[in-house]
């Protein structure tokens, strides 16, 4: 990826982004196709994934046969960089030593930044999603509906490319006809938990993902994006042309070398390079957004990594796209007289109300599964099916013990075997032999996973703030994370081990060790889902919120936040979507600004 | 990939070379006796290791086996994992080293496994040694087997021989995810896959007629 170093950088920029993701990724393509100027900034060194990705490298080429160590989290050959859950330099702090109370804060240090290695899921905040405390009174609303993004998230579909099918549900918006690539075939795995969830009353369908089933259609989707920009519409055809379909082999949390999935880095950032508005400045540690006395933002102050020297680059109007705790940091660490307890935090709410999702697993062991003929079950890298949430009906009866809903993630097993057993210990334990290899194989691909993944509400026990000590290796101040599940979370939790464990059984399956039905023994810890939102809400009252609809900030109005850190509410849909929806959105209304002389 | 899988395979220079260091090896830790199951004084590959490149065990970090752990290893781990219709022996798949480049990591699991590995290693020679006055590499299948029975027994009462018992259950942990992550593993165990192809078809028709099941999307 083309970068440049500070002493290349220009006098002032229209825009500077802090961040190469799904938020500065969008919004660096949308602002430089029209024509505006922008820097980016990424903590991480530059990525070339066609040249990175390890496609089809087996687990016995990978030390320790690819499984899992403290220096690579998810396994030798995930897409992940100088990331994880703890980034050498950089610590963070827990203000409680409870467990329950801390939260893990995943961290990306590489050019696209989290894009690289994620699920690829790709869900559409539904009409209550943006107004959940108008329905059962918790939480907040958002001050956008759903009509508000609906034709943003249709433009993101079309750029990125996602699979899926229209099922007309509740909560579960349809995309328009045409927009969705065509959903890859049921897995066993996926079609035997289908059936099992008809008969205890889960629907299960197919899911909507950021991968190619076809080639993106580069011939018309450049002019409905770009209606009017025949220079834009060129540049994201050329971009679309050199994306390949899923070729239906290795797992899309490697990356993919071939473009088939969304990354920022094969998907936003090749075309906004392409206009030659974009500079991106790699190592590049943001410490705090820089203020003229003008009451605006001037730009952003950096540790330069490779030298350890401060930088500075200039711009009319600054993006903080940097993840909810990294820009939660900057706006902290950004002190000035007219802002003592940081920027942009004259309502004192920098850094409340981040959220997590509810995260809660059950795995069981299928007889039917065992011994089934070898075939080949790689299919699209990531998930083909899931459930969406199902009981809005029961919920606003109020039957239910807690408010929001959870879809459920199937995970078969049939996966590339390799560095941790393919089957659980106990049932090849005391086995060696000719009928250890038959015992491993019949079991093997016999299991399915299924996953919570809900709703959490936002509440005042789980934010973060600046550890009073604690400093980075350049002296910066570190996030110090608070954390508190309430019981509407802890009851999911629960309810999802319930309904985990009828539909194994309706599988004939058996519950792999025993289902746990006390939420807050079965809850994942939070952040361990990687879907940390909030911390600089949106809203519509300026005492309320930290910014205003359009991602702007309220006291600093060239001071905009495109990651999920305006996010209101955390929906059970995975938040990347909607951060690419509403940065195209900011974005839009940027130019919109730019074209008055506003900017 | 087939290109791929055949870089897997060490050319036998290699192989003579690794053998001559786990010679050298050998000799330096019987002067350290008990403390060569002391963590060695490495670091991992880091958080960005060169993914564009595949890996021998040995390239990250020295391996640690004697000559004598070694031949134990081979030994043990032919006897989990025997040549057979399923497949050929764990040592022709590299396991041993595999478990040598496991136990000599320094991560945390690892180097617990090693605190497991290395004297299991060394109680499973003297094991033999006391039956039948020979190391178990060189016993013969049967005696080799008499001794898996023994540490497969669910109940072990002998505090000795729960260690032993757990070791014989952390060893073959390790050989089994080393086994099947090569080729002839996939094979053994029935993964089929890592092959690019222009469409995904989804299970075969046959695959769902056994189990039932019907395809729900349709083309």
């Amino acid at each position: 990826m083309p970068t440049i170093s500070i002493s290349e950088a220009r006098e002032e920029y229209d825009v500077a982004i802090v961040g190469s993701g799904a938020g500065g990724g969008q919004m660096a393509y949308t602002l430089t196709l029209a024509g505006i100027k922008c820097v980016m900034l990424e903590a991480g060194r530059s990525y070339d994934p066609v040249k990175e990705t390890p496609m089809f490298q087996t687990k016995n080429q990978a030390p320790l046969g690819g499984s899992s160590t403290p220096d690579k989290d998810f396994g030798f050959w995930d897409a992940t960089i100088d990331g994880g859950w703890d980034v050498p330099n950089e610590p963070y702090t827990q203000a409680s030593d409870k467990k329950e109370e801390q939260f893990k804060w995943w961290r990306a240090r590489m050019m696209g930044g989290r894009t690289n290695h994620w699920g690829r899921i790709s869900l559409r905040n539904g009409p209550y999603d943006f107004k959940p405390k108008s329905r059962d009174g918790l939480g907040f609303d958002w001050p956008i509906s759903y009509r508000d993004v609906e034709d943003y998230y249709t433009k993101v579909e079309q750029l990125i490319g996602v699979y899926g099918s229209n099922e007309g549900m509740e909560n579960t918006p349809d995309s328009p006809a045409g927009v969705l690539q065509p959903p890859p075939k049921g897995r066993v795995g996926d079609l035997m938990t289908q059936k099992a969830g008809s008969k205890v009353g889960v629907p299960v369908v197919p899911i909507h993902r950021a991968v190619l089933t076809r080639p993106l259609d580069a011939d018309t989707i450049p002019a409905k994006l770009h209606p009017k920009n025949k220079k834009a519409q060129k540049i994201v055809a050329d971009s679309m042309r050199k994306r390949a379909a899923c070729f239906w082999a290795t797992d899309c949390g490697r990356g993919c070398s071939i473009g088939a999935n969304y990354q920022s880095t094969t998907v936003h950032l090749p075309p906004a390079l392409a206009t030659g508005n974009l500079d991106i400045i790699p190592n590049a540690h943001a410490r705090e957004v820089t203020m003229g006395e003008n009451g605006k933002a001037k730009g952003v102050l950096f540790i330069d990594k490779t030298t350890g020297k401060e930088e500075r680059v200039n711009a009319k109007a600054v993006v903080l796209a940097a993840s909810s705790g990294e820009t939660v940091r900057i706006l902290l660490n950004s002190k000035s007289k007219q802002f003592a307890d940081g920027l942009a935090n004259r309502s004192g709410l920098v850094g409340k109300y981040i959220m997590d999702t509810v995260g809660s697993n059950l795995r069981g062991q299928i007889p039917a599964l065992e011994n089934v003929s070898p075939h080949n079950d790689d299919g699209a890298g990531g998930s083909h099916f899931y459930s969406p949430w199902w009981l809005y009906g029961e919920q606003k009866a109020g039957k239910m013990d807690f408010a929001r809903g959870y879809h459920i993630e199937i995970g078969g097993t049939r996966k590339m075997p390799g560095g941790n057993s393919p089957v659980p210990g106990n049932y090849l334990k005391g086995l060696y032999g000719t009928k250890l290899k038959e015992e491993a194989r019949r079991y093997y691909g016999s299991f399915i996973g299924l996953a919570c993944r809900g709703e959490m509400i936002p509440n005042e026990n789980s934010y973060a703030d600046l550890d009073p000590e604690v400093k980075d290796k350049w002296g910066i101040p570190v996030m110090r994370w608070h954390w508190k599940w309430s019981d509407h979370e802890l009851n999911m939790a629960t309810h999802a081990q319930k309904t985990f464990t009828e539909m194994i059984e309706a599988m004939g399956g058996t519950v792999q060790g025993k289902p746990n039905m006390r939420g807050k023994d079965t809850i994942l810890q939070g952040g361990e889902i990687i879907h940390e939102v909030g911390g600089a809400l949106m809203g519509d009252d300026r005492e309320k919120s930290v910014c205003n609809e359009w991602n702007q900030t309220w006291d600093v109005d060239n001071l905009f936040l495109c990651d999920a850190s305006p996010f209101a509410s955390n929906a059970d849909k995975n938040p990347t979507l909607t951060i690419m929806a509403l940065a195209w959105r900011c974005a839009d209304h940027i130019i919109e600004e730019a074209g008055k002389g506003n900017l | 990939m087939d290109s791929e899988t055949n870089n897997s395979r060490l050319p036998r220079r290699t192989v003579l070379q690794w053998f001559a260091a786990a010679a050298a090896a050998g000799e330096a830790s019987a002067l350290q006796g008990f403390a060569q199951s002391a963590a060695p004084a490495t670091t991992g590959y880091g958080t960005d290791p060169n993914m564009a490149k595949i890996y021998n065990p040995g390239d990250v970090w020295p391996l640690t086996f004697s000559k004598a752990e070694k031949n134990a290893a081979v030994a043990l781990a032919d006897v989990i994992l025997p040549a057979d219709d399923l497949g050929p022996a764990a040592s022709t798949v590299r396991v041993p080293d595999y478990l040598d480049e496991w136990i000599s990591a320094p991560y945390p699991k690892q180097q617990k496994d090693r605190e497991a590995v290395l004297p299991g290693l060394k109680w499973i020679d003297e094991e033999s040694n006391s039956r039948f006055q020979k190391s178990f590499a060189d016993l013969s299948l049967t005696e080799q087997q008499t001794i898996c029975d023994d540490l497969c027994r669910e109940k072990q009462p002998d505090p000795e021989w729960r260690k032993a018992a757990a070791f014989f259950h952390s060893f073959s942990t390790i050989c089994i995810g080393a086994y099947f992550g090569t080729p002839e593993g996939w094979k053994a165990i029935g993964y089929v896959g890592n092959t690019p192809s222009g469409i995904f078809t989804g299970p075969p028709q046959e695959v769902l007629d056994e189990l039932g099941l019907e395809q729900t999307v349709k083309d």
